[in-house]
Parts: C-alpha cells; sequence; structure tokens
C-alpha cells in the first residue's frame, strides 16, 4: 500500500484523526443549524390564508352615473365611470404607506388623509410622498350586468371596461 | 431583642434562608451582599461619586421598575383579553367597563408604557452625556441600544392589541414601511410579521406572541447581562 497513513510524518497535507472528527462535528451542527433555520422559516409562512377573496362584485352598470368616482370601502377600491360611459377599476390604498384615500368630489381628486397624498381620478400622483401611481383592476362584466373586480390581476390605465 | 424575635431568628427556617449574621461587621455586611440572589451582583467597591442621585438620576433603576409595573398589569390584562378577531376589540371594552379594577390597571400598562420609552431614552441621553458609554463599557452601550429597540418594539406590538382603527392603521402603515426594505426581502418580512398580506386574525395572534412573549423574555436575558456588566464596571 503506497496510500500514506493518517499520522505518519510523510503526510503533512493529510489532516489528523482528530481535525478530521471536529470537522466532522461542527459539520453537523452547521447542517442541522441551517436546516432548523429554514423550517423555522418555513413554519412562520402560513400556508393558508383565511384572508378576504380578491374578486368582487362591485355592484349593477346603471348604479354608476356617468362621470363619477364611487369607493367602495369595504373592498378598498374605486369604480370610476368616465363622461364617455366606459369604466375602470382602481386600487384606494394610497401607495405610500396603506392609508384608504378618498375622493373629494368639489375637487375633482382622490386625497389621503395620511399624509397628504393626492392624485387625479386616473390614479397619478398630483401631490404627496406616495411613490407610485394607484394601480388599476381587471374589471369584467358578469351576469347580468354586474361589474366584477378582480384585485389580484393588475393592468394598465389603458385599460377600460365599455358597457 | 425580644424574645419572641429572637426565637425567630435562631430557628433553623431562618437560618437555613439566611446564612450569616446581621450586617453589623465587615465581614456580615460582606455576606449579606454575597450570599443575597438579588445583591450578588453588586460590586465589592462603589464609588461614592457614583452613588450621588444626580450622576445616573436614577433612570436605569426607573425604566426596570416600570419594566416590573408593565410584566404585572400585563400579566393580569391577559387574563381577560382573547387576541382573535372580533373579541380582541371587545375584550378591550370589558376590561375598560365592566371588569373590576379593569379599567385602572388599562390605564396603569398604558401610561407605564408611555413612560418607559421616555424613561429608557433619557437613560441613554443620561449615559451619553456622562459619558458612560467609554471605556470597558462599550458593549454595555450595544446591549443598551438594543434594549432601546427592544422597548419600542414592545411599545409597537402592544399598539395592535386594542384592535380599533388607531391600532389597525398604525399597523398597516408600520409593515408598509417594513415593504420598502429592497433586494424583494421588504414583502417577505412583512409578510412573515403579519402572518399574511393584510393585518388580520394571523397578525394580531403574531404581534401578540412577540408582545407577551418573545420580546420580554429577549429583554430579561439582555437586561440580566446589563445589571450584571453595570455592576463589575463599578456601577450602583
Amino acid at each position: 500500500m503506497d496510500e500514506p497513513e493518517g499520522n505518519d510524518q510523510k503526510g503533512k497535507n493529510i489532516i489528523s484523526r482528530r481535525c478530521f472528527l471536529e470537522l466532522i462535528g461542527i459539520g453537523s451542527v452547521v447542517v442541522t443549524a441551517a436546516g432548523t433555520a429554514i423550517l423555522s422559516v418555513e413554519y412562520l409562512s402560513p400556508n393558508v390564508l383565511h384572508e378576504p377573496p380578491l374578486k368582487f362584485k362591485a355592484g349593477l352598470v346603471e348604479d354608476f352615473p356617468a362621470d363619477s368616482v364611487t369607493l367602495i370601502v369595504d373592498q378598498k377600491a374605486y369604480i370610476v365611470r368616465a363622461k364617455e360611459g366606459y369604466f375602470y377599476a382602481m386600487s384606494a390604498v394610497c401607495t405610500h404607506l396603506g392609508c384608504i384615500t378618498g375622493w373629494k368630489a368639489d375637487e375633482g381628486i382622490i386625497a389621503c388623509p395620511c399624509h397628504g397624498s393626492r392624485y387625479d381620478r386616473e390614479g397619478n400622483v398630483i401631490a404627496g410622498p406616495a411613490p407610485r401611481p394607484l394601480p388599476h383592476f381587471q374589471m369584467v362584466l358578469g351576469d347580468r350586468s354586474q361589474l366584477v373586480v378582480d384585485k389580484g390581476s393588475v393592468v394598465g390605465d389603458d385599460v377600460i371596461l365599455k358597457v | 431583642m425580644a424574645p419572641f424575635v429572637e426565637r425567630v431568628v435562631r430557628s433553623q427556617v431562618w437560618r437555613s434562608i439566611f446564612r450569616h449574621g446581621f450586617p453589623e461587621s465587615n465581614r456580615t455586611r460582606a455576606e449579606t451582599v454575597f450570599y443575597n440572589f438579588f445583591l450578588h451582583v453588586h460590586p465589592t467597591k462603589v464609588r461614592k461619586r457614583s452613588l450621588r442621585f444626580t450622576y445616573t438620576w436614577g433612570l436605569g433603576g426607573l425604566s426596570f421598575g416600570l419594566f416590573i409595573v408593565l410584566v404585572l398589569t400585563g400579566g393580569l390584562l391577559m387574563l381577560y383579553y382573547r387576541p382573535s378577531v372580533p373579541q380582541a376589540y371587545a375584550d378591550m371594552k370589558d376590561l375598560q367597563f365592566v371588569v373590576s379594577s379593569g379599567e385602572f390597571l388599562r390605564n396603569m400598562h398604558r401610561w407605564a408604557a408611555h413612560a418607559m420609552v421616555a424613561v429608557v431614552f433619557l437613560h441613554m441621553l443620561r449615559v451619553f452625556y456622562r459619558g458612560s458609554y467609554r471605556p470597558p463599557k462599550e458593549f454595555n452601550w450595544v446591549i443598551g441600544v438594543v434594549l432601546l429597540l427592544v422597548t419600542i418594539l414592545l411599545s409597537y406590538t402592544g399598539y395592535l392589541l386594542p384592535w380599533d382603527q388607531l391600532s389597525f392603521w398604525g399597523i398597516s402603515v408600520g409593515t408598509n414601511i417594513v415593504r420598502a426594505i429592497p433586494f424583494g426581502l421588504g414583502d417577505k418580512i412583512s409578510f412573515l410579521l403579519l402572518g399574511g398580506h393584510i393585518v388580520g386574525e394571523y397578525a394580531l395572534i403574531r404581534f401578540y406572541v412577540l408582545h407577551c412573549f418573545i420580546l420580554p423574555v429577549a429583554g430579561v436575558v439582555l437586561m440580566g447581562i446589563h445589571f450584571w456588566r453595570v455592576r463589575k464596571d463599578g456601577g450602583v
């Protein structure tokens, strides 16, 4: 056998038995700690959420007059009907820190009560600390002229619903 | 000494609890400190200057005293409070209007909490202006900063528990600030904190566990180290 023994004086680059066992010991502790950390983070992220569904029925087409902005408080969303009669749905959650905004009919703007952000009726920021415009949501016409909004699907502000 | 008192002091029970004489000589005075769990961390010598009230303003001790008040009142409030929706809000109202002394305990918890944040902050200012962070006490300053963070987090997690509008929006805004952490970490951390995407029941339970268990235990451990180091460095 020309393979050097572990405690041979020739085997300088061969690690000693003690060092080898220490490395196995430390290695197993590291592996266990890493596994525990991963499992802990997984445990802390719930797999089932009991949150309200993202799709909701906003109302009938005729409930919304032309040139109107309607806040649906429970859903934190606006249903906007333009002068021309088309619809779009928009988030009412301020993009700054998540407060619910409100429609100021007399000024024709959307305003946030928390830190003074202001948006126009298309959701574009016109004042205040909000970093992004209000996202628009997909809206389809359901049964019996029901407007159905899906807050889980964000669309561009050029997407409108003609009825 | 009255004969009755003398009998008590000489009894087996007394002598097994206090294994030394009254602090009358240097030896028994030292023993009183060494053999007492609460006193044993005291240094052997304290400079007279550091005993002056205006040296520390007693702010560390006041913080700890407020912490004791908060643990006691908080423990009692837990007996009536259920961290679930919608019971949490109703239980808080019950504590205010139905439970005997409930309003007193709730207010005591609230005011002590506000005071603790203020006093811990003043304590930090005092340590800064007295230069008490200087070697060899640098690491205790670091522990103190972590304790300040624990205090603020305790205050913040307790803010959600009444489950009223103020709580809800306070935590909505706070966790939205967390979302600003870059590299996609913000959304993950916010999801873990809330146990979901919205401030709901999971968020309430998580904040409750943080407020009543994890943060107080972390605080107690850090306080133990903090006090021990203060004493080893010759403080009160």
